[in-house]
């Protein structure tokens, strides 16, 4: 793991308005839910539109798309991943930094506030496992959203109809796009850790953990291979 | 060290942007002349392994470029886009370089290298607050942190100040008498002239000259100039001209006046005055009618 590539993504990350954007979603989550549970609401009527319809399905994957395409995309954006890419660096490092930040970043903004909604919810195992999904999510997200930003030049563009169009309308019309959706998986893993009635996995645990790992493996590799081969656009006149 | 280009193209779909182009860079200094849009800075990209060639190979001693970050160990670019993280201070940014070329003693390395490029007293400011040349200098100071036997450099004397332009030209030309292959593109002829013995010139693609210097230059000087004349009498200066060795046309034209072909740019312009004196005719306008450089250029792609 590469130290400086490390903290000057971070820095960057940190250092641009853009994330700003990062504050008002975790905000409105925590919100609801000690809303509706302050005015008296059972967890089983809340939780499920709450802690599913906005923390997992809207809050961890825009979340970590702003995170994980701001860690290499905006840098490919205003060009300074030159400065990156001309050291003796295998790609490797460069990608494997990039996504260890874009994960733990992610992991901690969209997993403390998942934990607190499981813990207004009144239980310290649903808080667990949120986070437990959360950090499992983060990572096949940042994965998928790392290697966007080197396919495309609209990374963002393509990550919100992945998450609006595949896992939000297509997840919920045809059963069988789920097995290939990571909110899927997070859903699963929160569901076993937890142990509780308000989540409810649709795919099994074993296929969940291998295909989250499938969709971070594979991300990483393409992202390393994809990275091998960047190229500068040409004349800038 | 020796950067080889051997047949290089590039194109965008139909767009031929560099066409067949060969050139062998050894120790020195050499400037890549060439008007905008001329291919340059796909050419420094090539070069750099930033960009695969369509056809050709480029070479670093027997290594190609391209997919292959091992050469960054000895090679050194400043690319022609300002974009630098500008949140991190010059010395912050430096430094990680030096980190990041993982070099024995990096915090040596970035001081040696600020105090190259002069930016040791403003070294603890943001970048963002920088003028365009200070920018300029960090980034260079960053391309040369870990002592690369080649450099490359888009444009480098782009918003500096003279006094900045005469010590980047310095500094250049310190590298290559330290036995450096450096590279440097440019528009401007004169900036090549200051710097380099050996010059690359670039039109449209194209390798158009390659060689030392003075031999471009002369050929540049010495190519058929086309001058407007207007005068007292037309016509009589005009039978005086064709009798000049250095005057291969002469075109009368009631409107704008003569239109005259010199072969060699000066005994035509040192001869015309003596001329006109003896005639007794008064010259009331002398122009001439295709100086830009992109005339130039394209002469020495036919020559």
């Amino acid at each position: 793991m590469n130290l400086t590539i490390a903290s000057i993504t971070l820095r960057g990350l940190f250092g641009r308005r853009r994330f700003l954007l990062l504050l008002p979603l975790p905000a409105l989550l925590v919100g609801l839910a000690w809303l509706s549970s302050a005015l008296g609401a059972r967890p089983s009527d809340w939780a499920g539109p709450v802690v599913v319809g906005l923390g997992l399905a809207v809050v961890l994957p825009v979340m970590t798309l702003i995170i994980g395409t701001g860690v290499l995309g905006s840098e490919i954006d205003d060009g300074t991943i030159v400065h990156i890419l001309a050291k003796p660096l295998h790609r490797r490092e460069i990608i494997l930094a990039k996504l260890a930040v874009a994960w733990i970043v992610s992991w901690i903004v969209c997993g403390v506030p998942l934990a607190a909604t499981g813990l207004i919810a009144g239980s310290g195992r649903l808080a667990l496992g949120l986070f437990a999904g959360a950090g499992v999510g983060a990572l096949a997200y940042s994965a998928l959203f790392l290697v966007l930003s080197l396919l495309t030049r609209r990374p963002v563009l393509i990550g919100l109809i992945y998450i609006v169009l595949w896992e939000g309308v297509l997840g919920n019309v045809l059963s069988g796009t789920r097995a290939l959706s990571v909110q899927q998986y997070v859903t699963t893993v929160a569901d076993r850790v937890s142990d509780t009635p308000l989540l409810n996995g649709s795919v099994s645990l074993p296929v969940s953990l291998a295909m989250a790992a499938a969709f971070a493996l594979g991300g990483t590799i393409l992202a390393i291979d994809r990275l091998r081969s960047f190229s500068v656009a040409g004349e800038t006149s | 060290m020796s950067l080889n280009l051997r047949g290089v193209s590039k194109w965008y779909g139909n767009v031929v942007a560099v066409n067949d182009i060969s050139m062998e860079l050894g120790p020195g200094v050499t400037g890549l002349l060439g008007p905008n849009g001329a291919g340059k800075t796909t050419v420094l990209h090539m070069m750099a392994g930033f960009l695969p060639p369509s056809r050709g190979t480029v070479l670093l001693d027997d290594t190609p470029t391209w997919r292959n970050p091992a050469v960054y160990a000895h090679l050194g670019l400043v690319s022609e886009r300002e974009a630098v993280h500008g949140f991190l201070t010059a010395w912050e940014f430096v430094y990680a370089s030096a980190k990041l070329q993982k070099l024995k003693d990096p915090a040596g390395a970035a001081k040696r290298a600020l105090e190259l490029v002069e930016m040791t007293d403003a070294k603890d400011r943001r970048i963002e607050t920088y003028s365009k040349g200070m920018r300029q200098r960090t980034r260079v100071a960053a391309a040369l942190v870990h002592d690369p036997r080649v450099l490359l450099l888009d444009e480098p004397f782009n918003g500096m100040d003279p006094r900045q332009r005469l010590h980047m030209m310095d500094l250049l030309h310190r590298m290559g008498t330290e036995g450096r292959t450096v590279l440097f593109s440019s528009h401007i002829l004169e900036e090549v002239e200051q710097v380099s013995g050996t010059v690359q010139v670039i039109v449209a693609g194209r390798l158009a000259a390659s060689g030392d210097y003075r031999t471009i230059r002369r050929l540049m000087t010495h190519r058929p100039h086309v001058f407007t004349i207007r005068s007292s009498d037309d016509r009589r200066l005009a039978v005086a001209l064709m009798g000049q060795d250095s005057v291969s046309g002469v075109e009368v034209d009631l409107k704008l006046g003569l239109t005259v072909r010199a072969s060699d740019y000066g005994t035509f312009t040192r001869t015309l005055p003596k001329l006109a004196l003896g005639e007794g005719i008064r010259v009331e306008r002398l122009l001439p009618t295709d100086e830009s450089l992109e005339s130039v250029f394209s002469y020495l792609v036919s020559a």
